[in-house]
């Protein structure tokens, strides 16, 4: 068993977890949630393994670095902190509906990673500009940022879809919706994953100038990926104002969560893509 | 309260900093979709004459320095200030503030609260209350309140995590402070420095002016070393610092891994390969060194040893010289002729003498050379920031207030409590703290 068939089978395991806290949603399948939880957690532990075993393996190949370095690698990592940070909200919250709208971020990111041309799934040496530790914590850290961003927009919409419905009608527990969590429940924790994620994101963007400094001299250059990640600190800035001193929350904050999340995926990936820079090794 | 001046007032406000982040996070769009620091004739050619005018008068090839965006900068700095002098003198009163000296009749009204009866008299519970707390980390003091007739207990919390979003806000000032130290007082450029040579400036970035970096610098030695599959591994120099013609300093540099005299640092970041060679020639009886620079196949003598030596052939990988094939004669017998792998030595045999070669390809290494005495100022600014983050968003503020006051011979305990942030984690805490103290007061 190599790492690649086991992240390959990650991808099918995590969209039958997206299927199943789907019909847990629509179908108010309760009992179905425990295994729903036991079947992620196996999920992750295989995906775990295959990050694990792809260390390893590059290695074996004498290049020996952790599977942090290119487009392929970032975005699975991404994936397994998606469900590490789901995983930890269902357990401190105690509620399994958000898997429903967390868990397919994970599905879709490694469905990309897999199945999108262009993405080069082998293990590559590193250039002498990426062989350095604050590169790897910079990934680490602006990753986590992303993941809990990624959580905090599929709360957003849940607020969203919560929200329409209940002024249209009065929401009970037999609805649909109903087993959804309170509307000031998810609020709160939306609020919390967006903080927990512009920490994170902070400590990434220093990290990051950390590494550009030890290795070209300069900390800051506005190169377009470094802006963009600036441009998505001040969205999450923002947010965090608006709600803590001037009492924003509820639909405004649940945009804000979309929007900003947006503003993630475009520095992360648009600007690879569209726009040219220092990270274009993430194209690779 | 005194009636705030309406300038004071704009420049303190949420509003205020809610706009201008706005502002920075949409114009600096603009740098990202248009390229930065072209010249004039480049954006001619990919916009139009006047789109390029504009562009000009707006400082747009240049955006991030420009008099706007650093107007936006400064505007969020005002802000930051303003804001802090406004606020921060009300929340240090909150954290020095004389708790036991509050308004008794504000402790029953609070969020959280509870109360119970005990036997004990007033001190005796007192004393108790005070040695379960300490258990629990909670510092007590006290003071006899209402002529006597009341107890009054407090203990906190936490009081200096009040300070964690003021840390975040001048975290951001020290940083800006740390970027212009940099502006005013570093430079930023590089040198082209061929094997064994020696300069004492560099070449600024922008303006291509030379810098004098007070000391010289030498580049003894470059070399690539590759993977299996031709990719670059690394890229080394050795280089070595001289004052006054005295070796100061020697050090073999890596990409990530620079070094730094006198506040000068000199990072690895380009190479240059030349179509010369570098061989070494070594005696082994007497280990006599001879080191020549040569082209491509052009011979050339070494009159110590009697001999000449050339490079015939070569192979190539890239940019870089894998192999290269010698030539060496001297006077005794027909001339001798081998490849070499570069970076590696052979060992040639003349009738009774035996000489080791080494060659490689000549090259330049490319040096980014900055100077940047604010580094560190924004470092510390980073590391305040995170730690400013940590207390603002995971640390609260709890205090807690214990009225003991007299009841038909027994003594009445009112327990009260706030906290800052987090209210909900608090109110779990709470209870169980009530819990743990009512059953201690009650046995
Ligand atoms: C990029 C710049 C800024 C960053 C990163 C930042 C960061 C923060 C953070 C992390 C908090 C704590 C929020 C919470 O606890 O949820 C906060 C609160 C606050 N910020 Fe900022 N801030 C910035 C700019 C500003 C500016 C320019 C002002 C000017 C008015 C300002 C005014 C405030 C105020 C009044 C609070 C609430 C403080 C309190 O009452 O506890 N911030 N800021």
């Amino acid at each position: 068993m190599d790492s690649s068939q086991l992240l390959g089978i990650t991808t099918f395991t995590y969209m039958f977890s997206t299927i199943l806290y789907a019909v847990i949603f629509i179908f108010k399948a309760k009992k179905l949630g425990p295994p729903a939880t036991v079947f992620t957690i196996i999920a992750f532990l295989v995906q775990t393994a295959g990050l694990i075993l792809r260390w390893q393996e590059s290695y074996r190949l004498g290049y020996g670095h952790a599977p942090l370095t290119n487009m392929y690698e970032s975005v699975v990592f991404f994936a397994w902190t998606i469900i590490f940070l789901y995983l930890l909200i269902e357990w401190k919250f105690k509620t399994r509906v958000i898997g429903a709208f967390a868990v397919p971020f994970a599905f879709l990111a490694m469905a990309y990673a897999s199945f999108a041309s262009g993405i080069n799934k082998e293990i590559s040496p590193l250039v002498p500009a990426l062989q350095s530790n604050w590169l790897l914590a910079h990934v680490i850290t602006c990753f986590i940022g992303y993941a809990a961003f990624a959580v905090a927009a599929g709360l957003g919409i849940m607020y969203l879809v919560k929200n329409t419905s209940e002024s249209r009608q009065t929401t009970n527990d037999k609805t649909l919706l109903g087993t959804l969590p309170p509307l000031k429940v998810i609020d709160d924790i939306t609020h919390k994953t967006m903080v927990f994620g512009f920490l994170w994101l902070s400590v990434g963007i220093i990290t990051g100038a950390i590494w550009a400094n030890s290795a070209w001299g300069t900390y800051w250059s506005w190169d377009p990926k470094e802006t963009w990640s600036l441009i998505t600190w001040f969205i999450y800035a923002i947010t965090l104002h608006a709600r803590y001193t001037r009492g924003w929350g509820g639909t405004r904050i649940a945009w804000l969560a979309i929007f900003g999340f947006l503003s993630v995926v475009f520095t992360y990936y648009g600007v690879n893509f569209l726009l040219s820079g220092l990270h274009s090794y993430g194209s690779s | 309260m005194t009636k705030k001046n309406p300038v004071f007032s704009f420049f303190s406000s949420v509003k205020l900093a809610l706009f201008t982040l706005f502002l920075l996070a949409v114009t600096s769009i603009i740098g990202t979709v248009i390229p930065q620091k072209e010249t004039f004739a480049w954006y001619v050619q990919h916009y139009s004459e006047s789109t390029a005018k504009i562009f000009q008068v707006l400082s747009i090839p240049d955006m991030y320095n420009s008099w706007w965006f650093l107007g936006l900068l400064t505007l969020l700095a005002v802000n930051l200030i303003v804001c802090s002098f406004d606020r921060f003198p009300g929340v240090w009163r909150q954290i020095k503030a004389d708790n036991l000296a509050t308004d008794l009749k504000r402790l029953p009204k609070m969020r959280l609260s509870s109360n119970w009866i005990t036997d004990k008299s007033k001190d005796a519970a007192a004393t108790e209350l005070t040695s379960a707390l300490a258990a629990k980390g909670w510092k007590t003091e006290q003071r006899r309140r209402d002529n006597g007739n009341a107890l009054l207990l407090f203990a906190q919390k936490g009081a200096m995590t009040r300070t964690g979003v003021y840390i975040v806000h001048a975290s951001i000032l020290v940083i800006f402070i740390g970027a212009i130290i940099g502006e005013l007082y570093g430079f930023k450029g590089s040198v082209m420095l061929p094997e064994g040579k020696t300069t004492s400036s560099i070449f600024q970035f922008g303006t291509g002016k030379a810098i004098d970096l007070g000391f010289d610098i030498r580049c003894d030695r470059f070399d690539i070393e590759l993977y299996d599959s031709g990719m670059p591994k690394a890229y080394r120099s050795k280089l070595t610092v001289l004052e006054d013609g005295n070796v100061t300093l020697e050090k073999e540099i890596v990409v990530n891994d620079p070094l730094t005299y006198h506040g000068i640092t000199f990072y690895q970041s380009s190479y240059q390969g030349y179509e010369n060679f570098i061989l070494t020639v070594t005696d082994q009886q007497t280990s006599k060194k001879e080191r020549v620079v040569l082209p491509f196949q052009q011979p050339a003598d070494i009159p110590a040893f009697n001999a000449s030596v050339g490079v015939i052939n070569a192979e190539m990988m890239g940019q870089s010289i894998t192999r290269m094939k010698i030539w060496f004669n001297d006077d005794k017998g027909p001339a001798s002729s081998f490849w070499m792998n570069a970076g590696k030595q052979v060992t040639v045999e003349r009738g009774d003498k035996r000489y080791t070669i080494d060659g490689k390809q000549m090259y330049a290494t490319g040096l980014q050379v900055a100077k940047d005495p604010g580094v560190w100022v924004v470092y510390i600014g980073c590391g305040m920031m995170v730690l400013g983050l940590v207390v603002a968003f995971f640390m609260s503020h709890r205090r807690i207030w214990l009225l003991l006051t007299n009841e038909n011979g027994k003594t009445s305990v009112l327990l009260s409590g706030s906290s800052n942030k987090n209210k909900i984690g608090f109110e779990k805490s709470f209870s169980s703290l009530s819990d743990e103290l009512n059953t201690n007061s009650d046995n």
